[in-house]
């Protein structure tokens, strides 16, 4: 039994739920507001579950270093795992354009002025792009602590950088973002000798307080620091999720099926 | 501001229920949200008449309950207020917790108005 389907209204109960009163019908739903939206996500995850990729959407702010970290990784990876991209932008191609030129295929979704992905946005572009082959597809969403944290589009994992130039309390101020993250990462960390009001430890320390047992891991893509935790978390990430099909399983971000198993 | 899609998405839910009903017309839409949600209430009001303008949900009311934002400690059991930045057990001070109420983004039920029954 779940809350976003509706199938807690059984044909059993069905006409309870219906009180009509002078013309009136009330009709009791309990379905999640995003129920077309989420479903649109299961099936997007099914699709990448089929062809055994993990899919991982990035989030954070703008210019946190989301496409400079997926250049490091795809480097740093590119004999390991065959790598897909799709980058969500508002307007250009750019990011995809960075990506290509590393020799791995990249799908650029522009959203005109939405701030963030959706599930269907990730579906048309899964049209665009062939999941054959691949081991691992990011999802760069929009530049943006607050939207994109409420649409799933089908990912395995989240994962929230914040850049030690934006300030250390940003989990406090965007709670629902750093909530949904599996990873959080502090990037740019090669400046934190010329910054001196962010104390990672204060970050984490925020991170802890929305009840995160994420991983905080601190890393510069540009200078090559802290590359080795992140790449063995991904790879971690992909033996578990290979592990989970083989037994027929998957994987949701983990503070949604929190949700989903309490409101049921 | 994605409250607009939201509520759109809300409208497209509240149109099909209308349909298989055949309803001729809704009278209210009736909302559960909490403080995690990542929906503000009142964005979501502001956006409703225009995200139901020409629908068959156009003039009804938008009515929201806010659920109260709970945890439930993992490891000292208690069950205890929290705020959306601070989630950690009211009792013990532990961050193993689970939201168990402030979370939610509900469609809770719609009254739809029918032709002569």
């Amino acid at each position: 039994m779940c809350n976003t389907c509706g199938c807690n209204i059984t044909p059993g109960n069905r006409t309870h739920a219906y009180k009509p009163v002078n013309g009136v019908t009330a009709v009791s739903v309990l379905q999640n507001l995003l129920a077309k939206n989420d479903d649109q996500a299961a099936h997007n995850r099914r699709h990448f579950d089929q062809h055994q990729v993990l899919a991982i959407n990035f989030m954070s702010s703008p210019g946190s270093g989301k496409t400079a970290l997926l250049e490091a990784s795809i480097d740093a990876l590119k004999n390991e795992f065959r790598i897909g991209v799709i980058e969500g932008d508002l307007e250009t191609e750019n990011d995809a354009e960075r990506i290509r030129a590393k020799g791995v295929p990249a799908h650029q979704i522009t959203t005109g002025s939405a701030c963030h992905l959706d599930a269907h946005m990730v579906h048309d572009a899964l049209h665009h792009f062939p999941l054959a082959g691949l081991d691992i597809l990011f999802i760069e969403n929009v530049g943006n602590l607050v939207c994109p944290a409420s649409f799933d589009l089908g990912q395995h994992r989240n994962v929230t950088l914040l850049s030690v130039t934006e300030g250390d309390d940003k989990p406090a101020k965007y709670p629902v973002m750093f909530r949904a993250a599996d990873a959080v990462l502090l990037t740019k960390s090669d400046l934190l000798q010329v910054l001196d009001d962010f104390d990672p430890e204060r970050a984490e320390s925020y991170v802890r307080k929305l009840a995160s047992t994420a991983p905080v891991l601190q890393l510069s893509a540009r200078k090559g620091l802290g590359m080795e935790a992140w790449l063995h978390w991904l790879r971690n990430e992909l033996a578990q999720q290979r592990a989970r099909l083989a037994g027929g399983a998957t994987a949701r971000p983990k503070v949604q099926p929190e949700g989903v198993a309490l409101h049921a | 501001m994605h409250e607009l899609s939201v509520c759109q998405a809300l409208i497209a839910q509240v149109e099909q229920i209308a349909a298989q009903h055949a309803a001729q017309g809704v009278k209210s839409v009736h909302l559960r949200l909490g403080p995690l949600s990542g929906v503000e209430p009142q964005l979501l009001q502001d956006a409703y008449p225009m995200a139901c303008a020409g629908s068959v949900a156009a003039g009804s009311v938008l009515l929201i309950d806010l659920a109260p934002l709970k945890v439930k400690c993992q490891t000292c059991g208690a069950e205890t207020q929290a705020s959306p930045n601070r989630l950690l057990c009211g009792q013990c001070g532990d961050y193993h917790t689970q939201v168990v109420s402030g979370d939610e983004m509900l469609l809770m039920s719609v009254e739809l108005i029918q032709g002569a029954a």
